[in-house]
């Protein structure tokens, strides 16, 4: 009887559980293993079928110069974004979180971004980045006197072009989160500090932002992954050029596997960007953890 | 000499007044205890002593000096919340040193004002500790351990026990009357809405209501002589009974005539134009006694019996026209429910009210 109970209690929770591990699965375990195996074969093609070739892929992956290339970029790409979306997310959200007339409207438009699509998105800021009569250039001409910039069309402006939109998407999107955080945060505290003599700034230094730091370390995590996951918006405004200048590891490994049907390199090419990303996020729990105050 | 001074304070929020014309003089060394019920404007006034809140009429003073507009660090208070707020990220240590390290005094003097404050507060032990290790008593003495540190002229306590269960409000409440025991020079304030609190803390009471003090004065003061009904009912427990009467004869003692009960003779003077004024009759649940007297000056059926072993509650049916009245007696009485009692009062210990709640003795 007790044994049955037991048995029954034990199917019911893996019944619970199925939904949620089918979807999980067949998304994400199964494919990521699968791109583990792939990445030992050589790419199938037409009555050729694929065959193990140990680490030859990941030889010619060292030694391929895009590779490097697009993973700098990528670096740059992070560098760029993940700072300032994070930064731009706390300063937007201190604001709108004070007394401020128009306040629901200033949280709406800043988090406007987050809800379009970034295709959609991209579209608009192709206008604003046209040579000639874009907004940046008529901006720029107007106020400065500076020639027409090809922004996206330059080698050295198109990465930072993709950037700028990257920033602009995100940084809403984490400032829900410091919003959220600083709501939940008590009153008294600051008043309690601003008794004994602290002002704004050492408030904010102080006891605020170390009372944020368990979301600015889930934002950042979010923004490392984001890094490496937001293509999106390349397709539109860049296609990865000119000569690679502004494409990222995702944008090459989906050049590598649906443009030139590649899939054993591509498969390679996540692995590498899934080890990436797991020595990051590892990395970041453990250089936070020290600072990261749960209450 | 005056420690705290408020003149005329009040306070507006747009065109809702929460608190008006507040004068209250507060002397060195006093231990002041604020009590109202909720939303009396009782923790907005402490507030705006503390400079938390903006003050919108009137002046506010401390040793002599105008305080309105002088941000709350350099009023030379310090303030222990009901919520505690210590900084969840710093150690106990860290929590009472905070003040001093951003005034950026030297090492030494903030260890010796932290050691001492913690000696004080037997929190030696947990100095290291984050304040989530330790329990709510514990915090709260953390908490005025900060206050302490920086010794000010005002301590201004907003409800600290509220957070607390009742053995640990207890034995708080006993800490703080010691506390204020060893700092004879320090202005204490203090506001909570548990009458227990203010009776055995205060120095002085003030009970507010509405945004107006009602009243000012001694603990025993405030029980023995209140003003008006209002605070005769706030303080005391049970709330004292009142009766439904007239005056019938005036001079140095009045007598008031009942619809449902004997004529009663009390010792407070009255003049010639009360004649024949509607009154209330006030009387402590506690001086009441049962008697066998005919003329008692409540007679009425039990409808509940609330036994505590050391005192017995009565809660009558009828007396009074239909509203309760209540008759605490010391001890255990065998009184069933259902049973008619007699109960009279030492005419010494009744009150008179008339009809704006204002007690004789006090006109």
């Amino acid at each position: 009887m007790r044994a049955w109970k037991l048995k029954r209690d034990w199917v019911t929770g893996w019944l619970l559980l199925l939904p949620a591990m089918v979807f999980l699965f067949a998304f994400t375990h199964i494919p990521a293993v699968n791109s583990l195996i792939n990445s030992f074969y050589s790419t199938p093609r037409g009555k050729r079928a694929a065959k193990f070739i140990g680490l030859d892929n990941y030889e010619r992956m060292i030694g391929d110069p895009v590779f490097w290339k697009v993973l700098g970029n990528n670096l740059w790409f992070a560098m760029g974004t993940i700072p300032a979306s994070v930064g731009l997310a706390l300063v937007m959200a201190l604001w709108v979180n004070g007394r401020l007339p128009g306040r629901g409207f200033a949280r709406m438009a800043f988090f406007t971004p987050t809800v379009l699509p970034l295709i959609a998105v991209a579209n608009i800021w192709l206008f604003f980045y046209t040579p000639g009569f874009g907004l940046f250039d008529q901006l720029f001409g107007g106020l400065f006197g500076w020639s027409s910039t090809n922004w996206l069309g330059s080698p050295d402006t198109a990465l930072n072009a993709v950037i700028v939109v990257t920033i602009w998407k995100e940084a809403g999107f984490f400032m829900i989160f410091y919003l959220a955080a600083l709501q939940a945060m008590p009153v008294s505290l600051v008043e309690a500090a601003r008794v004994e003599g602290a002002n704004g700034w050492t408030i904010f230094w102080r006891i605020t932002f170390p009372l944020l730091m368990p979301t600015t370390l889930f934002v950042s995590i979010n923004a490392v992954i984001n890094s490496f996951r937001l293509v999106d918006h390349i397709f539109i405004l860049t296609d990865g050029g000119p000569d690679n200048a502004s494409a990222v590891l995702l944008f090459y490994i989906y050049e590598i596997a649906f443009k030139f049907w590649e899939t054993g390199y591509a498969a390679t090419l996540t692995v590498a960007l899934l080890v990436l990303l797991c020595l990051l996020a590892i990395g970041q729990f453990f250089l936070f953890d020290r600072k990261v105050h749960y209450k | 000499m005056s420690s705290v001074s408020l003149k005329e304070v009040g306070k507006s929020y747009g065109r809702v007044e929460v608190l008006r014309g507040i004068n209250l003089e507060i002397e060195t060394g006093e231990l002041i205890v604020f009590v109202g019920p909720s939303g009396c404007g009782k923790s907005t006034l402490l507030r705006m002593i503390a400079g938390l809140e903006t003050i919108t009429a009137g002046d506010l003073s401390i040793d002599d000096e105008r305080m309105n507009d002088v941000p709350p660090a350099q009023r030379g208070i310090a303030m222990v919340f009901q919520t505690y707020a210590l900084y969840p990220h710093m150690s106990v240590r860290d929590n009472m040193a905070f003040g001093m390290k951003i005034a950026k005094k030297p090492k030494a003097e903030i260890e010796a004002a932290v050691s001492k404050a913690a000696r004080i507060l037997q929190l030696e032990p947990y100095l290291d500790r984050l304040p989530k290790a330790l329990s709510g008593g514990q915090r709260q003495r953390v908490a005025i351990g900060r206050a302490i540190v920086r010794d000010p002229k005002v301590f201004l306590f907003d409800e600290p026990l509220s957070n607390l269960d009742a053995a640990l409000r207890v034995a708080t409440r006993i800490e703080i009357a010691h506390l204020k025991e060893s700092m004879p020079d320090s202005t204490m304030i203090y506001v909570t809405h548990d009458q227990v609190e203010a009776m055995t803390l205060a120095d002085r009471i003030v009970v507010l209501n509405g945004g107006n003090i009602e009243q000012v004065g001694a603990p025993l003061e405030l029980y023995e002589n209140p003003r008006n009904v209002f605070v005769a009912q706030f303080i005391g427990s049970p709330a004292m009974n009142l009766l439904d009467a007239t005056v019938t004869a005036t001079g140095t003692q009045t007598t008031v005539g009942r619809a449902d009960g004997p004529a009663v003779v009390v010792p407070i003077a009255s003049q010639a134009s009360d004649q024949a004024r509607p009154v209330r009759l006030g009387v402590r649940p506690e001086d009441l006694v049962l008697t066998e007297a005919e003329d008692a000056l409540i007679e009425a059926e039990v409808d509940l019996v609330e036994a505590l072993g050391e005192t017995t509650v009565l809660y009558l049916k009828g007396a009074n026209g239909g509203a309760g009245t209540i008759a605490k007696l010391p001890g255990i009485h065998p009184v069933k429910k259902g049973t008619r009692v007699r109960l009279k009062a030492d005419p010494a210990k009744l009150h008179l009210f008339d009809e704006a709640g204002i007690s004789f003795r006090h006109r």
